[in-house]
C-alpha cells in the first residue's frame, strides 16, 4: 500500500494541482475526489520541453504541461499550461552595409552597432509567457459532440484572450464527421518603448542627451494597440477502410487592428545602395486569411503514414504551401518497450506579401504600407528530424525529438543597386529543434 | 482565379468523398488498427502545440489543420 502511495505521488499532487486551477468554488468538490481519480488513474498527464535555437540569433525554451481527465459519460476536461522563454537576436528589417551601422533600440534607452557587412541584428529580445488553456468536450446526442475551451496567453508586453468553440457530427456508422468551429481572440500590445508612428524616420543621436528624450516621444503614437481575430473552420472526415483515413478542412480567419511590427524598420537607400535613413515599417490593419487542409494516414502492415497538405492565400497576396509528413516505424521491443522510430519530413513555401520590400529608395513617393519583414517575404523553409519514443516503467511513454530547421529567403525580383549587390540581403536562418516529451 | 480552382477542388473532393460514402467506411468490427493512437488524426497534440508556435511565429501562415489565431506577440 505504502510503495503504491509512493509511486502515485507526482500524478497526485499534479491532480491537486490541477483541480485547483478549476477555481475555489470547485475545490472542495476536487479535492476529496481526486484521491479516487489517481486510483482509476483518469487524469492523464502530457509533459514536454522543447528548446529551439538559431545559430546566432533566438533561443527559445518551452516547457508544456497538459492534464486531461474523461468522465465516466464521456465528457472530457483538457486543461494546459505553457511557460516559455525567450532571447536573443532578431532581424531589425534594415538591410547590411559595407559600413558600420548604428540603431536605436525599440525602447529609446540606448543604441547598437552593427559592424559592416553583417544582417543587422537587434539583440534587445527577452520575454517569459504563461499561456493557459482549457477545453470542455462532451457528446451532446448520439452523434453530436461539442467543445468550448479558452485561451489566456500573458508576456510582458502582450495580452491574448480567446474563446473557442465546435460541433461535430458522426453518420454513415461513425465513419463520417462533419464538424464546424469558431474561435475569437483579443490580443493587446504594449511594447516597450510605445507604438512608432509607421513610415517615420528612426531617432538616432545622442540618446543621453538632455532633449532625447522628447525627441524620441515624438517619434511615437500611443503606448499599446490591439487586435482581433475571428477563425472560423469547416472539416470533414472520412474513415476510407480499414488502413485509411482521410480529412479535408477549410479555414478563414479575419484578423483586425495593430498587425505592424513596431520593432521592425526598413532602410531607406539612395541609388549607390547606400542607407540615407531608417523608416518603422507599416502594415494593413486588416488580414484576411483562408486555407485549405487535407491530411492522410494510411497504416502499412505495421508502419503508420500521416501526409498533410495545406494552400494558404490571403489579402497581402501571400500564398503558401506546406506539406508535413510523419512515418512511424515500430523498432520491436529490441530498443526500448515497444519503441518507435518517426521521421520527420515539412517543406514550406510562400510568397510575398504586396507590400513587402527589403528596402525603399530615396527617388520614390513612399508608399501607403511597406514591410522588410522577410517573415512576409518569398521564402522556403524545410524541416527534418526525426522522433525516438518507447514505453518506460508502468506503461508510460517517453520520446525525444530532434529536428534541423532552415528557411531560405529569397529575391522576389527586387533590384539591388551598388553596394547591395555586395552584401547578403536575404540571409539563411538555421535552426535546431530539440524535444523531450513524458506522458503518465 | 487560384482560389476559385481550390476552392472547386476542395468541393469536388468532398462531394466524391460524400457520394462514396455506401463503398467507403468500415463495420464496427473492423476499427482494431483505425483505433489505435497512431492512427488519430491528432496523435501527437503537444508535438502539435510547439510546432505552431515555432512556424506562427517564423512565416507568415498559421492555422489549416486547427485555428490559426492570435495568442502571442511572436509575429
Amino acid at each position: 500500500m505504502k510503495s503504491k502511495i509512493d509511486k502515485i505521488n507526482i500524478k497526485s499532487a499534479l491532480t491537486v494541482a490541477t483541480v485547483a486551477l478549476l477555481g475555489t468554488s470547485s475545490l472542495a468538490q476536487a479535492e476529496s475526489s481526486s484521491t479516487s481519480s489517481v486510483q482509476d488513474s483518469s487524469w492523464e498527464f502530457d509533459s514536454a520541453f522543447l528548446f529551439y535555437s538559431e545559430v546566432d540569433r533566438v533561443s527559445a525554451g518551452e516547457a508544456i504541461l497538459n492534464a486531461k481527465k474523461t468522465f465516466d459519460n464521456d465528457e472530457v476536461l483538457n486543461l494546459k499550461l505553457t511557460i516559455d522563454t525567450l532571447t536573443g537576436a532578431s532581424a531589425n528589417g534594415a538591410v547590411a552595409q559595407p559600413t558600420v551601422q548604428t540603431f536605436t533600440r525599440p525602447s529609446g534607452n540606448g543604441q547598437y552597432d552593427i559592424a559592416a557587412g553583417d544582417t543587422p541584428l537587434d539583440d534587445t529580445f527577452h520575454d517569459t509567457r504563461v499561456q493557459l488553456n482549457g477545453q470542455w468536450t462532451q457528446p451532446l446526442a448520439p452523434d453530436y459532440t461539442v467543445s468550448g475551451g479558452f485561451h489566456l496567453s500573458k508576456e510582458y508586453d502582450y495580452l491574448s484572450l480567446g474563446i473557442n468553440g465546435n460541433i461535430a457530427v458522426d453518420f454513415d456508422r461513425k465513419n463520417s464527421t462533419f464538424s464546424a468551429g469558431f474561435s475569437y481572440f483579443q490580443d493587446t500590445f504594449t511594447p516597450e518603448g510605445g507604438i512608432p508612428n509607421p513610415l517615420t524616420s528612426m531617432l538616432i543621436g545622442n540618446s543621453d542627451a538632455s532633449t532625447w528624450d522628447d525627441s524620441f516621444a515624438q517619434t511615437r503614437i500611443g503606448s499599446e494597440d490591439d487586435k482581433t481575430t475571428t477563425d472560423i473552420l469547416l472539416g470533414f472526415t472520412q474513415v476510407i477502410n480499414r488502413r485509411m483515413l482521410m480529412q479535408f478542412n477549410y479555414s478563414y480567419s479575419m484578423v483586425d487592428g495593430y498587425l505592424t511590427d513596431p520593432f521592425k524598420i526598413l532602410s531607406v537607400v539612395n541609388n549607390t545602395g547606400k542607407t540615407q535613413d531608417y523608416l518603422y515599417e507599416s502594415r494593413p490593419d486588416s488580414r484576411v486569411k483562408q486555407s485549405v487542409f487535407a491530411q492522410s494516414l494510411y497504416h502499412f502492415d505495421s508502419s503508420v503514414l500521416d501526409v498533410s497538405y495545406r494552400y494558404m492565400w490571403d489579402d497581402w497576396e501571400i500564398t503558401s504551401h506546406t506539406i508535413d509528413s510523419r512515418f512511424r516505424i515500430p523498432l520491436g521491443d529490441g530498443f526500448g518497450k515497444e519503441s518507435y522510430i518517426q521521421p520527420h519530413l515539412r517543406i514550406y513555401q510562400q510568397s510575398a506579401a504586396d507590400f513587402y520590400r527589403p528596402f525603399i529608395t530615396d527617388d520614390e513617393a513612399l508608399p501607403a504600407f511597406a514591410s522588410a519583414d522577410y517573415r512576409i517575404g518569398e521564402m522556403t523553409a524545410i524541416t527534418v528530424g526525426f522522433k525516438y519514443g518507447m514505453l518506460v516503467n508502468n506503461g508510460h511513454e517517453l520520446s525525444f525529438r530532434l529536428e534541423y530547421y532552415r528557411q531560405t529567403p529569397t529575391n522576389a525580383g527586387f533590384d539591388e543597386p551598388g553596394v547591395l549587390n555586395d552584401v547578403e540581403l536575404y540571409p539563411t536562418v538555421d535552426a535546431i529543434i530539440g524535444q523531450v516529451t513524458y506522458s503518465f | 482565379m487560384m482560389k476559385t480552382k481550390i476552392q472547386r477542388m476542395l468541393l469536388i473532393s468532398t462531394l466524391v468523398a460524400m457520394s462514396g460514402c455506401s463503398s467507403l467506411g468500415v463495420e464496427p468490427w473492423e476499427r482494431d488498427l483505425l483505433a489505435k493512437d497512431e492512427m488519430s488524426l491528432s496523435a501527437e497534440p503537444i508535438d502539435a502545440a510547439l510546432d505552431d508556435h515555432i512556424y506562427f511565429s517564423k512565416e507568415a501562415s498559421s492555422g489549416g489543420k486547427g485555428f490559426g489565431g492570435g495568442g502571442c506577440g511572436c509575429n
